[in-house]
């Protein structure tokens, strides 16, 4: 069901590659400013679920929309209405943090003031206003990925999607990181997140979780707790990644 | 026209910022320009010569004497023994055996005739061909030294004498660096202009900046164009430094117009920068682009006239010559730089790479995939 409500939708959306069926099937949709959980053990088929919403990969079949748009015709709409980041970091380490972000805003057609105004909100924001004309190569990779997920949301997408975000990042950087995620939320992006910590599982309004690229289970964390009776996400996790036949990369 | 500049200024900065790129902008061109042309060089030296001389007499000293007094050969070994100057050659020490036999002298002054024999190395072809043909020179030059001396010249020569004298059009002092130096220039184009642009691209598919490319807005042409610009724009500085370089220390000054070899290489440039792409395209890592080029470049260099002549290539090499652009831009160098061609003479050499543009450009945007 599509409503004026829906960010995502899809439908039995699968993608095979030769005899392998990386996503088998999967449908489900995630409402306008919520936060999604989309978890998975390795090799379960989220990035190339991911991959196919962005526009990056052609489905083999199902039905899919993103912001509106159809994932096999409209892709240059979508790509226009989202935001991405990558699980490989993908900013320019030679370039400077300003040059970074000038660079983005530009490319999505942003204009000279919006992209003024904005870096120098983003800088303070971010406390990064000392280092705005050091190359990227030299920051923390905590700062990075904050950056990153900043130069992600600066054109106002209507939709993020966050590959693995917060891998290999301090704890006390990856509540930041959190904290960041939750006000672009309030703001109205819808957030598409990947990850293998469970307890940001926890912070998410609803979380489906892929298994051999199929989505086994899709609720609320509280819901899914009680559904598979046990205390933590973990053990959902673990209960239901255990019956995974595919061995992960 | 905003988002190409946005590529354009990213690129730009990315490049200059690039220690090895500026690097090999700078100090590649140079070195190659002022290194290679001094040893790259079709004349053979210091060929090592073992002399047999069984006969000890006047005669054979004084061939010995004038093959060693021609600068091109060095006596290695003057010897007694054939076996003992065979080993020489299996030890490489040795290029050339000439073995004077006993009675050399006696036969020759008795029987007015006589024998030598030669042995070669051939091991390097090169050597061994331009040795033999220059001791075998030097012998019907001392040959007919000895015969000037016995023959009473008559009035009138009994023999019929042929001489040929020649004069070398374009080039007439044989120079070399002539020859190389537009030469290598060419080399050096072709690789900032395909393969350093290739380098770029597959860089930016190795640390994933590529994919976050894609899921912007930004159209295929345009990331194309970007990425094409900056290094069609290196191509002609490096052409420009190289003809700097061959005026300043070689004083090479093309006969022809600058405006003629800027105009080629304007569009030589556009079907290297295509085939770059292209590369970029069909390889995912860095190593890979790297080794495809290395490959490529080889078969571009032996097979294009620059080191050996075309002619002289058996008819399927000749064949692949047409479609090798390397080709193309040594030949026009060197009609302009050594004949002062004019761009008229130069028309189909500019119609055939153009096409190669046109074929290897369309060959690597249809290829560039947005999406899998």
């Amino acid at each position: 069901m599509i409503t004026d409500n829906t960010a995502i939708y899809a439908e039995s959306l699968t993608k095979r590659f030769g005899d392998f069926t990386a996503v088998d099937a999967i449908s489900f949709d995630v409402k306008k400013g919520e936060i999604f959980g989309f978890l998975g053990a390795n090799g379960a088929g989220k990035t190339t679920a991911m991959r196919m919403l962005c526009g990056l990969s052609i489905p083999t079949s199902g039905k899919a929309s993103v912001a509106g748009f159809d994932v096999y015709k409209q892709t240059e709409q979508i790509k226009r209405n989202i935001g991405y980041m990558s699980q490989k970091f993908s900013l320019y380490e030679d370039l400077t943090v300003r040059e970074n972000i000038r660079f983005y805003a530009g490319i999505y057609g942003k204009s000279d003031a919006f992209i003024k105004e904005k870096t120098a909100f983003l800088l303070r924001e971010l406390h990064l206003e000392a280092e705005e004309n050091k190359l990227v190569r030299s920051l923390p990779l905590g700062w990075k990925q904050k950056l990153a997920f900043s130069v992600a949301i600066f054109h106002e997408p209507e939709i993020v999607f966050l590959d693995e975000p917060t891998g290999g990042v301090d704890p006390v950087t990856r509540r930041e990181f959190w904290n960041m995620i939750y006000k672009a939320a309030e703001s109205g992006i819808t957030i598409f997140v990947t990850t293998h910590y469970m307890d940001e599982a926890e912070y998410c309004n609803r979380v489906s979780i892929m298994v051999d690229g199929r989505i086994d289970a899709l609720d609320t964390p509280g819901q899914l707790k009680k559904t598979f009776n046990v205390s933590s996400m973990d053990e959902v996790f673990l209960k239901l990644a255990r019956q995974a036949k595919r061995s992960g990369d | 026209m905003r988002t190409l500049r946005f590529l354009l200024q990213k690129e730009f900065r990315q490049i200059f910022r690039d220690p090895s790129i500026i690097r090999i902008i700078f100090m590649m061109p140079s070195i190659q320009l002022l290194i290679l042309p001094w040893a790259a060089d079709y004349e053979v030296k210091n060929i090592q010569l073992s002399v047999v001389d069984h006969d000890h007499s006047q005669y054979s000293r004084n061939l010995v004497n004038k093959v060693t007094s021609s600068g091109y050969f060095r006596l290695q070994d003057y010897s007694g023994s054939y076996t003992n100057a065979l080993q020489q050659v299996e030890h490489d020490q040795s290029d050339l055996v000439l073995e004077i036999p006993v009675d050399f002298e006696k036969k020759l002054i008795k029987e007015n005739e006589s024998t030598l024999f030669m042995a070669i190395n051939a091991i390097n072809g090169v050597k061994a061909n331009l040795g033999g043909a220059y001791l075998r020179s030097i012998i019907q030059d001392y040959n007919r030294e000895v015969r000037l001396k016995w023959i009473q010249l008559p009035r009138y020569s009994p023999e019929l004498q042929v001489n040929v004298t020649s004069s070398n059009w374009f080039n007439p002092s044989m120079n070399y660096k002539y020859f190389m130096v537009p030469g290598i220039l060419v080399v050096l184009v072709t690789m900032v202009g395909s393969f350093l642009a290739s380098l770029n691209i597959v860089r930016e598919k190795e640390i994933g900046t590529i994919e976050q490319i894609n899921v912007t807005p930004v159209k295929k042409y345009h990331f194309i164009l970007g990425k094409l610009i900056p290094f069609w724009i290196l191509g002609l500085l490096i052409l420009t430094i190289g003809l700097t370089i061959a005026r300043v220390a070689y004083g090479i000054m093309p006969l022809g117009s600058l405006l003629v070899i800027y105009t080629f290489a304007a569009v030589y440039l556009l079907a290297v920068l295509g085939l770059g792409l292209l590369l970029s395209t069909y390889t995912s890592n860095q190593q890979q682009a790297m080794l495809l080029s290395f490959f490529l470049m080889m078969v571009f260099i032996l097979l294009s006239g620059l080191y050996t002549s075309i002619d002289s290539m058996p008819a399927w090499a000749r064949a692949t010559t047409k479609i090798n652009p390397v080709t193309y831009f040594i030949d026009v160098m060197r009609m302009v730089v050594l004949k002062g061609s004019g761009l008229k003479d130069i028309s189909t050499h500019i119609y055939t790479v153009l096409g190669f543009a046109v074929v290897l450009n369309t060959w690597a945007v249809i290829n560039y995939k947005k999406r899998s």
